[in-house]
């Protein structure tokens, strides 16, 4: 049902030419950041087949869908690539109702009215929307319309899955529920998929790795921990700022309550639960640089989360100095240029570091 | 504030009443000087005259047959505009306009220069389907002419205001083109669909010149009633009542029509 994604292409926009070589390994999700008009939605266009490249090829489970540049030019149309779309305005087709709306995709591939419908129905669901099925979108909320959208967008079984901006406008309070919805049905599904976004948060909850674009060019490119916490590109590090260490959960939790993280490292990181977590489940947790303090000796008393490291680098920041630890776990700490001269700190050297539990979120992933 | 703010906030300059009530007192002043001037006495024998029937009978028949031609013509050309861009698709909607702004006469006599005996396929045509000019046949076509560019217009505008988004998201769940299009684009632009087909029906109902030209006003066959209205009117006498309360009728049917209209419109999907 999934499969992988092998991109390379090139197109010339108004000011700059977007060009974009990356894969998407089957089952993976990767997110794309970058500024406003850095080209991120013409590159979800490209592939969706919305747009042709200048030149370039786009494959799908070694399928190739677009080849523009080598031979006979060809791209497949949108409705025969198997790539589904998912954008910030859910579009939900206002004619139908919520359950008519997830049978379209199945229903436009040939199944019959009544396995499209139990399908939809199915969908429903597993999106707890069951009691809505005959509900047109405007008698939705912004959130269910979201959750109609990505069950009608998974109901059509795409082997491949475009997010663009898929939380952009929803309210602030129905942000983090949509969060996991993604997260949840994006793993149980499989669903391989391209995540479109501007929010640091996102890409870490549901992306495997990140790609950075500015100005058309991908300028960073790794899995999400180390390109959060060493961002290599000058976009990457304004938005970045986020620290970010994945582990198992150990303890049950529910949303706000106190959570216990086992690092790859074989420490515990206590913090604050996003959301529900029951032992077992990937999570990560995730807290600022400005959040961590620095100690030349391992610190006693209060802070429970205190690890050993070995500092990488220093750099030097508008108001901090921004002070990296070699991996893993990989963490960005801003000090005090006073701190950096009182602790003596420089590459190579090894220090301790603690943050405070109320600090740190944990996700699950 | 000396703006005028309704209960829904809406405001408009009080500038522009003025001109607004004079526009609305032209167009029913008119309309009422027939009212005024009407024989409410021979009204209903004038209205219930067996030319009278004849010429409405064939007015709603003509103007139906019309319409389904309009749509099956009108709909593609209309999707066709609204979807591409360009020089062609400029010169293509120019020329759809060009029969807005002609005078109906003038469309009556080019057919009748394309269909008639002597016209440019008048000879192919005649063979295969006899004589179209003065025919019930030369009606219908005359009424299409004059109303296609009203249906093809109005319904482009609804088309591209309803934007191409909801059909790119078809498209990526797997519909084709063909399911697009009915599944989606069709009942998106329905109320629009409504609102151009009453207007082409309309406009078909109240088609002179054209018909006048090109079919003639024979009864029964291509009288319909704004020919029979000419010809009561032209006439001496009594008959000019009986234009007045033919009129009137015409003026009721078109109003009932276009009312229609209003209901649709509101329930216009966002």
């Amino acid at each position: 049902m999934t499969a992988e994604l092998r991109v390379s292409l090139s197109v010339q926009r108004q000011d700059f030419t977007v060009r974009a070589r990356f894969d998407v390994p089957t089952g993976e999700s990767v997110a794309v950041l970058g500024p406003n008009g850095a080209g991120k939605s013409t590159i979800l266009s490209l592939v969706a087949g919305l747009l042709a490249p200048d030149a370039g090829t786009v494959a799908l489970d070694g399928r190739v869908l677009t080849s523009i540049g080598s031979g006979r030019p060809f791209v497949v149309a949108p409705n025969r690539r198997r790539i589904g779309l998912m954008g910030q305005d859910p579009l939900l087709f206002p004619h139908l109702s919520a359950l008519e709306n997830v049978a379209f995709g199945p229903r436009s591939q040939g199944r019959s009215r009544s396995v499209a419908r139990s399908a939809a129905g199915e969908w429903l669901e597993r999106m707890s929307l069951s009691g809505l099925a005959s509900r047109r979108p405007v008698q939705l909320s912004g959130g269910q319309r979201q959750r109609v959208a990505l069950a009608r967008a998974l109901a059509a079984e795409p082997q491949l899955l475009l997010l663009d901006e898929p939380l952009g406008a929803l309210d602030a309070g129905t942000v983090p529920e949509i969060r996991q919805v993604l997260r949840t049905h994006l793993r149980d599904s499989g669903t391989t998929s391209l995540l479109v976004t501007h929010d640091v948060l996102d890409a870490a909850v549901l992306a495997d790795r990140i790609i950075v674009v500015e100005k058309g060019q991908i300028v960073d490119d790794g899995p999400t921990a180390s390109v959060l916490a060493a961002p290599r590109s000058s976009f990457g590090a304004t938005l970045a700022g986020l620290n970010l260490i994945s582990g198992t959960v150990v303890e049950r939790a529910a949303g706000g309550e106190g959570a216990v993280l086992m690092t790859g490292s074989g420490w515990q990181l206590t913090g604050i639960a996003a959301d529900e977590l029951t032992p077992g489940d990937v999570g990560a947790a995730v807290f600022r640089p400005s959040a961590v303090s620095v100690f030349d000796r391992e610190p006693g008393g209060s802070p429970r989360n205190h690890w050993p490291a070995v500092i990488a680098s220093l750099e030097a920041g508008v108001a901090a100095v921004r002070l990296r630890t070699a991996g893993p776990p990989e963490v960005a700490v801003d000090v005090t240029p006073a701190a950096v001269a009182e602790l003596a700190l420089e590459p190579g050297g090894r220090v301790f570091l603690s943050v405070k539990a109320t600090e740190v979120l944990v996700h699950r992933r | 504030m000396t703006a005028n703010f309704d209960a829904s906030g809406r405001s408009v300059p009080r500038i522009l009443l003025v001109p607004a009530v004079i526009g609305v007192l032209f167009l029913l002043l008119p309309l009422i000087a027939l009212f005024a001037k009407a024989n409410w006495a021979q009204l209903p024998a004038a209205i219930s005259s067996e030319s009278s029937v004849r010429a409405l009978t064939l007015s709603l028949k003509c103007g139906a047959i019309a319409t389904v031609v309009c749509l099956l013509l009108g709909v593609p050309m209309a999707v066709v505009m609204a979807r591409f861009e360009g020089r062609w698709v400029l010169l293509l909607r120019g020329l759809t306009t060009l029969p807005l702004v002609l005078p109906p006469l003038v469309g009556g006599i080019a057919l009748l220069y394309l269909l008639g005996r002597n016209g440019l396929i008048g000879r192919q045509v005649t063979t295969i389907f006899g004589q179209i000019p003065f025919s019930t046949a030369a009606v219908v076509i005359a009424e299409a002419f004059v109303s296609l560019p009203f249906l093809v217009l109005s319904l482009e505008g609804a088309l591209r205001t309803t934007g191409t988004r909801y059909e790119v998201v078809g498209a990526t769940l797997g519909a084709g083109r063909w399911t697009v299009f009915r599944r989606i684009t069709l009942p998106l632009v329905a109320p629009g669909l409504v609102s151009a087909t009453v207007l082409c029906f309309a406009r078909s109902l109240g088609e002179f010149g054209a018909t006048a030209l090109f079919a003639g006003s024979r009864e029964g066959v291509t009288q319909t009633m704004p020919l029979l209205i000419y010809e009561a009117f032209n006439s001496a006498g009594a008959d000019q009542d009986s234009a007045i309360a033919l009129s009137l009728l015409l003026v009721v049917v078109s109003a009932v029509i276009l009312v229609l209209i209003r209901p649709w419109r509101s329930a216009v999907p966002r």
